[in-house]
């Protein structure tokens, strides 16, 4: 009897250790991806200087009653590299993107801007992670996405790319567009 | 004698390295005592979120010495050691907690290893219990036989 007992017992771990991995395979499981306790909750206010002009500041206040996405990115963040050109595509078929440049010296972060193009409506710079702690970022990119409320609906660790996009933000998106044009509908008509 | 100078100066290097140690962390300037006292529980009650099982005050990750500023200047503004704990906890999730508190959520992370344990011992028992030598009866022939194969060589 106790031999099924370890066999049992063995198949078990076995079976577990075989979802662990298919869902890390897949994406779905990151160890390293803490999960956010910000998920419907209101998104903490941005009040922090531009990173191309210092006595600027950037708010979100004018997001509100729009969907957007908040980017945190760095130069020293190899995947803000590779993610950068599919969000500069996201920018121009009319994602809003609000960036945060963390833990850079300006020079080299406008640098990189310069060279691989601008995606964001407008840049925070937080050289000391002010802000980063205050939405409860760990790591970069990371990359939030907020409603007309101003929720915060969903999080992403790590880069965007079309299958991200796909399964995590899309949805959103398209939600909005057509509530927003019923809405107009409604305007119309009253 | 040259040996002993060595000796004594590797002693006084090793006695000295956990202050050395130390010295790399930045100073952060309290008003009170209170407040100091304050911060070192609560960098050693809050966990370092890129590392590797450390907290704030064993790690010198960018974001661990950010987080230390971050609570400094929470405790500064007058914000109470709960607060600032609920303020990372808010944000980060009860991962930012060193010692996770004991709940429904953290339940198997408390219990597993005992659950572990416990598995573990029933295995090895049952093992060992099996492995037990039985009691043969022998005849006095058998016996004989079995001293003189062992007294062979």
């Amino acid at each position: 009897v106790s031999r099924y007992f370890v066999l049992g017992g063995f198949l078990l771990l076995m079976g577990v250790f075989a979802v662990v991995l298919s869902k890390m395979g897949s994406g779905e499981y990151n160890p390293r991806d803490i999960p956010t306790e910000f998920i419907g909750k209101t998104a903490p206010e941005i009040n922090v200087p531009d990173l191309y002009n210092p006595e600027e500041m950037v708010t979100t206040i004018s997001m509100r009653g729009r969907v957007w996405l908040f980017n945190i990115w760095g130069t020293w963040c190899p995947e803000c590299w590779r993610e950068h050109e599919y969000l500069n595509q996201l920018a121009k078929s009319g994602v809003p993107i609000v960036g945060l440049n963390w833990r850079d010296e300006r020079q080299e972060a406008q640098a990189m801007i310069n060279r691989l193009g601008n995606p964001f409506i407008s840049i925070g710079y937080d050289p000391d992670s002010q802000v980063a702690i205050n939405w409860g970022v760990y790591g970069a990119p990371e990359t939030f996405l907020i409603n007309e409320q101003g929720q915060i609906v969903a999080k992403h660790a790590g880069g965007i790319t079309p299958k991200v996009w796909q399964k995590k933000f899309k949805k959103y998106f398209e939600k909005s567009a057509s509530e927003s044009s019923s809405n107009q509908q409604n305007e119309v008509k009253s | 004698m040259q040996f002993k100078t060595l000796q004594s100066l590797c002693l006084a290097l090793l006695i000295a390295s956990p202050f050395m140690v130390q010295a790399k962390f930045e100073i952060q300037p309290f008003a009170t005592p209170e407040q100091e006292d304050d911060y070192k529980q609560l960098i050693g009650e809050l966990r370092c979120l890129v590392c590797q099982n450390q907290n704030l005050a064993d790690s010198n990750a960018e974001l661990a010495q950010d987080m230390r500023k971050q609570v400094a200047k929470q405790l500064r503004k007058g914000s109470k050691p709960d607060e600032i704990v609920a303020y990372m906890v808010n944000r980060y999730g009860d991962f930012v907690m060193y010692r996770p508190p004991f709940k429904a959520t953290t339940m198997l992370l408390w219990l597993g290893p005992l659950v572990f344990f416990i598995v573990a011992a029933g295995v090895i028992a049952s093992f060992m219990r099996k492995q037990k030598t039985e009691d043969i009866d022998l005849s006095e022939q058998q016996t004989d036989k079995a001293h003189s194969l062992l007294d062979d060589d």
